[in-house]
């Protein structure tokens, strides 16, 4: 907690912002359905597909199941590698971590491939506060970080921004001429920009897909290569990942790897799929495993297979919220249905707005590839927000007065006559501009009399 | 066999036509229907809001109402996978789990109880069909697009029997319209972004009604629609597969 008092946007205001302007909303919708569609696609060419979701689970659970165990077999073996391992605790120590090390090697700059996990643990900026400077070298990642945002997406960080933006940036910080938005020569202009920093980096870091228990080495999955080019011309590769990454074995890879690519843009798989298992001669390889919170939701009965993700995105692309308030409403590292999941475990009060962010639509439980009932858990979310007191104060009091009424079916019935009640205590029909319901929506018209009463009338008297 | 009619609070406040179609529908199919009158709400919107443990009182409301009878039935799918998933009683423990078992949605008991496979229905329209959430992807009333799976669709193979139905095809045929209960106030944007889209998709297609199993989804389209000033209708699925439009 930082004990902070002002007010924070929460995810309605930030997401009415968002709907300011409807073309835009509706360019996020369609460009991340046309993900989702590739994904059906792509899910649609197995058709064990569903069967190749629930082996995933099952491995995942029994991860989970014995993290504890797999945790020591994996340090024990990475080591035999030659691998260096270190714990941390929380995202501080994590920081921390990868910052002695930076000073160990007297590096100022390095180059960092894509990773979740150092979003969440907001490394980046502890770095440069402690004067080191961290240049991404995912393609999506570099715009972000030139436009100094957070990702909006865990898989595509800047899928909220359109070439014109994108080629605007890039005129100002890697002087391509003004107006030139074509995706092409763009992506040429960051290539050559990358290659140089790639070239005078001693240290790269990156994040890791998935962490093999018995061999003790690790996966990266990229489309751009970048993890590969800045760990293999660097002197120092240090790899950051959350304990919940384990796989048992090698051969669980085929399970993974099929589900990864295709759940997240449709692909049958990422470009390059990269085994790292020990430093080369003269070279450094440190894995850094991070708690932050993970043992805590392992400990959480209803929440605990939340820690299967493997981070596709897929539920994003499939969420009709997101889609519509873009992933920055979700003001997390990871946003949409899988971060308003976790984030609420990290910290319930700041994040206690997300689980209320959906519909409970079940979209997102359909498509994750290792099956976390994520709609089940942010109505849970709800109950443990609304029981641990951070619920608003005008909510609670609406929902005792809303429960009392619909306790009594006599007073239900004698004030609701021709939807009177109704009128004046549910929320969303009462006719006037300071109604939400109202502001674009026209309220239904209450009818001259209600089933029940059309019921006295019309049948009762043939019941009895 | 008696059918034990169980009407959503906001049907019986504001869409009684929805429940006398129900009412009138199953009592065609020779179905003997009793409506329990101390009937109020399942206690949803408090639950989904997450307030589940104020819904003890509604529960008990709702098992004493219901108990008795061989079914119950309602005109709603949201509802009912409510009281599947979360109808539970210290009061009445044992009772609460075989109320759970034998609530339907309306759809589902025609299709699998009553095996409805002919109807004397006549609707000459165009309709869209909304697939409401809850019921499709809650209690699997129809194949969902995520899935790699066989389709089928309950409601689609009802409105298949009723004369002169033209159902349209939709761009996205099984995107949530936004209402999600509170969800359609505490997220006022979005949630009327995503019914406008709902909407459009039918309107683009040139539905003269949409129709649902929900209507709470179709009372949200409703108010963009009327909001809009557009002619298109909504109807609950109940009231059209008791239509005997010439």
């Amino acid at each position: 907690m930082t004990g902070d008092t002002k007010a924070i946007k929460d995810h309605a205001a930030l997401a009415d912002a968002f709907n300011a302007d409807e073309p835009r909303v509706n360019w996020h919708d369609e460009t991340l359905w046309f993900i989702r569609q590739k994904r059906d696609k792509a899910a649609h060419t197995i058709p064990d597909w569903e069967q190749l979701r629930e082996t995933a689970s099952r491995i995942k659970h029994n991860v989970l199941s014995n993290l504890h165990d797999y945790l020591l077999q994996f340090e024990s073996n990475a080591k035999a590698n030659g691998i260096i391992v270190h714990w941390a605790a929380d995202a501080a120590e994590h920081n921390q971590i990868v910052h002695a090390i930076l000073q160990k090697h007297k590096v100022d700059r390095i180059v960092k491939s894509k990773s979740m996990l150092t979003e969440e643990c907001h490394l980046n900026d502890y770095l440069a506060e402690n004067g080191i400077e961290v240049i991404d070298t995912d393609l999506g990642e570099r715009i972000v970080q030139l436009a100094k945002e957070p990702p909006s997406h865990i898989v595509l960080p800047c899928i909220h921004k359109k070439k014109e933006e994108i080629g605007d940036l890039f005129h100002e910080h890697l002087g391509t001429p003004a107006g030139m938005a074509d995706p092409q020569v763009l992506t040429e202009a960051a290539r050559q920009h990358l290659r140089e920093t790639f070239l005078t980096r001693r240290a790269a870091l990156t994040g890791v897909n998935f962490a093999i228990a018995e061999t003790g080495e690790f996966v990266i999955c990229t489309n751009e290569g970048n993890a590969d080019m800045g760990a293999h011309l660097a002197d120092v590769h240090i790899a950051c990942m959350g304990i919940e990454k384990l796989i048992p074995k090698r051969e669980h890879l085929g399970v993974f790897l099929r589900l990864l690519a295709r759940s997240a843009t449709g692909q049958p798989i990422t470009t390059y799929s990269s085994h790292f298992k020990k430093p080369r001669e003269g070279h450094e390889l440190h894995l850094v495993l991070v708690d932050n919170g993970r043992s805590t939701q392992l400990g959480r009965e209803n929440f605990r297979n939340s820690l299967k993700c493997i981070r596709c995105g897929a539920c994003m692309n499939t969420c009709p919220v997101y889609r519509r308030s873009g992933g920055h409403s979700y003001h997390t590292a990871v946003a949409g249905p899988i971060g308003s999941i976790l984030a609420p475990n990290l910290d319930m009060k700041k994040n206690a707005d997300l689980p209320f962010a959906s519909t409970l639509c079940g979209s997102c439980s359909n498509v994750c590839p290792v099956k976390i009932d994520i709609h089940d858990q942010l109505y849970k979310w709800r109950q443990v927000i609304v029981k641990e007191g951070y619920a608003d104060k005008k909510k609670r009091l609406g929902m005792k007065a809303m429960t009392q009424a619909f306790a009594s079916p006599t007073t239900f019935q004698l004030a609701g006559k021709a939807g009177r009640w109704f009128m004046r205590n549910v929320p969303f029909v009462v006719n006037n501009n300071l109604n939400p319901w109202y502001k674009q929506r026209e309220m239904p018209a209450p009818p001259k009399e209600s089933f029940g009463e059309w019921y006295q009338k019309n049948r009762k008297k043939t019941d009895e | 066999m008696t059918v034990s009619l169980f009407i959503p609070c906001y049907v019986d406040q504001f869409y009684p036509n929805a429940a006398i179609a129900t009412l009138e529908l199953l009592e065609k199919l020779g179905v003997k229907v009793v409506y329990p009158s101390r009937q109020t709400c399942c206690g949803q919107p408090m639950a989904n809001s997450g307030f589940e443990h104020l819904t003890m009182e509604s529960n008990n409301q709702f098992i004493e109402n219901f108990r008795e009878f061989d079914y119950i039935v309602a005109p709603s799918g949201s509802c009912v996978l409510h009281m599947k998933d979360h109808l539970h009683s210290g009061k009445y423990p044992n009772e609460s789990e075989s109320v759970r078992q034998k609530v339907y949605e309306l759809t589902e008991f025609l299709t699998d109880v009553l095996k409805v496979n002919s109807l004397k229905a006549r609707f000459p329209h165009k309709v869209g069909l909304h697939q409401s959430c809850h019921g499709q992807r809650g209690l699997k009333l129809a194949s969902m697009s995520e899935l790699v799976a066989p389709a089928f669709s309950k409601p689609e193979q009802l409105l298949s029997m009723v004369e002169g139905l033209e159902l349209i095809e939709l761009t996205r045929k099984d995107e949530c319209c936004g209402f999600g209960g509170t969800f359609c106030v505490a997220e006022e944007a979005v949630s009327v972004k995503m019914g406008k889209d709902r909407v459009m998709d039918h309107l683009q297609h040139d539905a003269e009604v949409i129709t649902g199993s929900d209507m709470s989804c179709l009372m949200h389209m409703e108010g963009i629609l009327r909001r809009k000033k557009s002619n298109v209708r909504v109807m609950h699925i109940a009231e059209i597969l008791n239509a005997q439009e010439l």
